[in-house]
């Protein structure tokens, strides 16, 4: 609504100050990418690694959702382990399976 | 079973990539399950346009390369929840995409989808031949100059030759797209003997929707563009629309102040 009401009141184009910012964040990333490994990549990597030792996990249980900010940046990882988690057992159904 | 749409050119910089989001934004907008596939292995930018840049985690060479499952690489847009993203590597070059890896990854979008829109890369390689490879239909997009034009009638070759339904001896079903169309430097699609899926008007308000990540038919719906956009999904769906090409709607405020649509 405010928005509107910006736009209602003469402001013109307000695009171009959000291009700006995205594209901060982007090239900031996509910069660090090309000449180290990227710090979220590698932190899921070895998550995912630990986690593995000790359940086996399923990879359609498996969520990793990321956003890129600007300051901050979030990486969720989201493991379903099912309840009777030993790692035996679990191996022992997809062996069977 | 999907159908897969190629949207491909030939030449670069004509907008494949805002008619793929704007397209799939449209049929997914109609109410059809879509997922918009980025080909443009190293030079990504589909994620950019549907706003999704900030949230890649796996791409469309992980899933190819069975380093993710394909759920997992799948991006679902913000505003719409039919519609899915699957990203291209920003790292990674095109040779990194096998013939029957990307048949692998469109069998197995296909079930879950209604249609798939492949992004296809500019120029005529491993890239854009991979794109069109598996498709059904394509919509070749082109701009009314002549180099365009030539362009797409080398890409209309190739889609009768190089695809998977051509070496069946099936057709791929076409359509031509022209986009940045200025009325004051009209020159038609009918150099190209293939039925006009669309004339999009040149128009600020593409600009607006790449530089805040929504594809147009979602950020100004009553654009010119927006309008024009919808027009081209519905034939894509089997209607029959006159061709008209839609012009911008000035508001009151704008008349009063004698602005100009920008």
């Amino acid at each position: 609504m405010s928005m509107k009401l910006l736009r209602l009141f003469g402001s013109r184009d307000t695009s171009a100050p959000v291009a700006r910012e995205r594209l901060q964040i982007l090239l900031a990333h996509e910069r660090g990418l090309l000449g180290q490994p990227d710090l979220l990549v590698m932190l899921r990597e070895e998550i995912l690694a630990v986690v593995s030792k000790h359940v086996t996990l399923d990879p359609d249980k498996v969520i990793v959702r990321l956003d890129r900010g600007k300051n901050v940046s979030t990486l969720e990882v989201d493991i379903e382990v099912p309840n009777d988690f030993e790692k035996s057992k679990a191996a022992e159904r997809r062996m069977a399976g | 079973m999907a159908k897969v749409l190629v949207v491909t050119s030939g030449k670069g910089g004509v907008g494949k990539t805002t008619t793929t989001a704007a397209l799939g934004a449209a049929l997914a907008q109609g109410g059809q399950n879509v997922v918009v596939v980025d080909f443009d292995v190293g030079l990504r930018n589909l994620d950019l346009v549907m706003g999704a840049e900030r949230r890649v985690v796996f791409d469309l060479i992980n899933v190819v390369q069975g380093v993710a499952k394909l759920p997992q690489a799948l991006i679902r847009d913000k505003r719409l929840e039919n519609l899915w993203l699957l990203p291209a590597s920003q790292t990674r070059d095109k040779d990194a995409l096998t013939d029957e890896g990307v048949g692998r990854v469109i069998a197995e979008l296909s079930p879950r989808f209604d249609w798939i829109l492949c992004d296809s890369p500019a120029g005529i390689e491993r890239g854009a031949t991979l794109a069109m490879r598996y498709a059904d239909e394509a919509v070749i997009v082109t701009n009314p100059e002549v180099s365009s034009v030539r362009d797409s009638d080398r890409i209309i070759g190739m889609l009768d030759s190089k695809t998977v339904k051509a070496e069946k001896g099936e057709r791929v079903k076409k359509h031509i797209l022209i986009t940045r169309y200025d009325a004051m430097r009209a020159a038609r699609g009918e150099m190209l003997t293939t039925p006009l899926l669309g004339i999009i008007p040149e128009s600020q308000d593409v600009l607006k929707a790449s530089n805040v990540g929504s594809p147009v038919t979602l950020n100004n719906a009553d654009s010119a563009p927006a309008r024009a956009y919808v027009d081209a999904s519905r034939r894509l769906m089997g209607e029959e629309l006159a061709m008209v090409v839609p012009v911008e709607r000035k508001g009151f405020m704008d008349r009063l102040l004698g602005r100009r649509a920008a």
